[in-house]
């Protein structure tokens, strides 16, 4: 299984996972996990999406959720989970 | 599920990248040009450049591509090359032919996209060999016409004792490859290390070259992370040596998976078997990015305090026991690296007249790599740095490590002025030389024998 880990940091308001679940769907990348806390007024959310079955690049994704996050007034990222595993986990 | 990353982790690696100024320093892609030697000139150009502009063609994008996945800016893109001096002496009749070939590492450089090439080298630990010697007579030109060409030269080792004329020659070769670059600052020896115990696979520049005992191409990685360190010991302040070491050896072993994740991926993508990790902690000009501002934290006021050679000690031993545990493959230089002009701490040290160039020589005592990036007097005699190449390399003979000396002598410059190199090289303040004569000493023909390896003392 590939998986991505996408975090979204910004200003709380109505419809930030909505938005970026509707893209997610589209392109077939199906959500595993979702953690979301407030830090110092600060929206701050992580998922861990598998994406085995999604046909985009991983550029062409990272800047379309990029793209989406900007429509909505957060930063949106996604990393491939590996680099979190490799420094977390023995 | 249980074991899925967690928030804060993603958080914690996120930060150390935003604020902590984490990155991989370089992918470092060794090539072997042995199969490029041919007796004439420009056929061997031409096969070194097709060498390596085949091999290398992807490295940079390769690398970028692998940084924006994961997340962690992977600064440099590198090559180096078999020492020039093994491949070209068949071809290169005289000092100038050698030129030719750094003109050929230059342009496939270039021609890639690579910011180094390290391997304009020679190894003469217990002789020079007529083709050693004219490369390394050709290193003023070949750095005066080259942007990108890096040049070592090893001189001794623990096995074979110190080779003393190629020490007294590098001498005169650092002082006039200073004068060839000295309406640059004398930039051409920012680009040029000698080493004694040099090592096959490093990826640091300016000391990279690909040792004739390694295969036909690999990638080797050097990881940084000074500021990953210093700000994880600010949390710790005050705490007992015990909870010092392991903040230290926690931190390390998170920098260089990262460093072993970018050198698996880049390997597999550029069908280049992996080498080896450097986890070594590189300092940046950058503020935060600085090896002597751990040294701070630790508790010096400045480096260079009394004290500081032993917290060098501590810190450099326990990057490589959190390190060694993070890949199975570590090599090259790994440790701590203390260049002045790549340090804003190490800069500011030296300005303040808390460091000096007899203290940062107890310092390489015990950490890697040398007397590096160290700005002095462009009147300094060509005998006085061979004097100090020797110091340097004796330290590496006697206590089996690596140690390199590159000493900027700044023609046109002395005590007070400050040398301008630009970029990751950085600028330093001159520093002060002994100014007592070792003539006699470094003027004796021969070798220094190699050392008894029992009897320690």
């Amino acid at each position: 299984m590939s998986k991505i880990i996408i975090t979204i940091v910004g200003k709380d308001r109505v419809g930030i996972v909505a938005r970026t679940c509707n893209y997610l769907a589209e392109n077939q990348m199906n959500i595993l996990d979702i953690t979301q806390t407030i830090l110092q007024d600060y929206f701050n959310m992580m998922m861990i999406v598998d994406i085995s079955r999604a046909e985009k690049s991983f550029d062409d994704m990272a800047k379309e959720l990029a793209d989406v996050g900007n429509e909505i007034g957060v930063a949106i990222r996604c990393q491939r989970e590996e680099i979190f595993t490799s420094m977390h986990r023995i | 599920m249980s074991d899925m990353i967690n928030i804060s982790e993603v958080l914690e690696t996120n930060n150390m990248v935003a604020h902590e100024k984490l990155d991989v320093r370089t992918i470092t892609m060794g090539i072997s040009l042995l199969d490029c030697a041919d007796s004439d000139l420009n056929q061997m150009n031409a096969k070194i450049y097709n060498k390596i502009t085949t091999y290398a063609r992807d490295l940079v994008a390769t690398g970028d591509a692998i940084g924006r996945e994961f997340g962690v800016p992977i600064v440099n893109k590198r090559i180096s090359v078999t020492p020039i001096a093994l491949v070209g002496g068949n071809a290169c009749k005289n000092s100038a032919d050698f030129v030719e070939v750094a003109k050929t590492l230059d342009k496939a450089a270039k021609e890639v996209g690579v910011n180094f090439i390290g391997g304009y080298s020679a190894l003469v630990s217990k002789g020079m060999t007529p083709a050693d010697e004219r490369l390394i007579r050709s290193i003023p030109q070949a750095m005066a016409c080259t942007d990108r060409v890096c040049s070592s030269v090893n001189v001794g080792s623990t096995k074979t004792g110190l080779n003393m004329d190629a020490v007294r020659l590098m001498g005169e070769i650092a002082v006039k490859t200073a004068e060839a670059t000295k309406e640059n600052d004398s930039l051409g020896c920012a680009k040029l290390v000698v080493f004694c115990n040099a090592p096959d696979d490093n990826p640091f520049m300016a000391g990279a070259f690909h040792g004739v005992t390694e295969a036909d191409a690999i990638i080797n990685v050097g990881v940084s992370g000074p500021g990953v360190v210093k700000t994880a010991l600010e949390k710790v302040r005050g705490e007992n040596f015990e909870v010092l070491c392991e903040t230290i050896k926690k931190t390390a072993f998170k920098i260089t998976r990262v460093g072993q994740l970018v050198a698996q991926e880049a390997s597999k993508r550029l069908g280049v078997p992996f080498g080896i990790i450097d986890l070594s902690l590189a300092p940046t000009p950058a503020v935060g990015d600085s090896v002597a501002e751990i040294l701070e934290e630790i508790g010096l006021e400045r480096s260079g305090a009394p004290g500081t050679t032993a917290a060098l000690a501590m810190l450099n031993d326990q990057v490589k026991k959190g390190g060694i545990m993070a890949s199975s493959y570590v090599g090259g230089l790994s440790g701590a690296f203390i260049p002045v002009s790549e340090d804003q701490g190490m800069i500011d040290a030296v300005s303040e007249g808390a460091l000096t160039i007899e203290k940062l020589e107890a310092m390489t005592c015990v950490c890697s790599v040398g007397l590096d990036m160290i700005a002095i007097p462009g009147d300094t005699k060509p005998t006085t740095i061979a004097g100090i190449i020797a110091d340097e390399a004796a330290i590496g003979m006697i206590n089996q490590k690596t140690t390199a000396v590159r000493l900027i002598p700044v023609i046109g410059k002395t005590v007070g002025d400050t040398a301008e190199f630009g970029g990751l090289l950085g600028y330093a303040p001159i520093i002060p030389v002994n100014r007592f004569s070792c003539d006699a000493f470094v003027s004796r023909p021969g070798r220094i024998p190699a050392p008894v390896h029992s009897f320690k003392n």
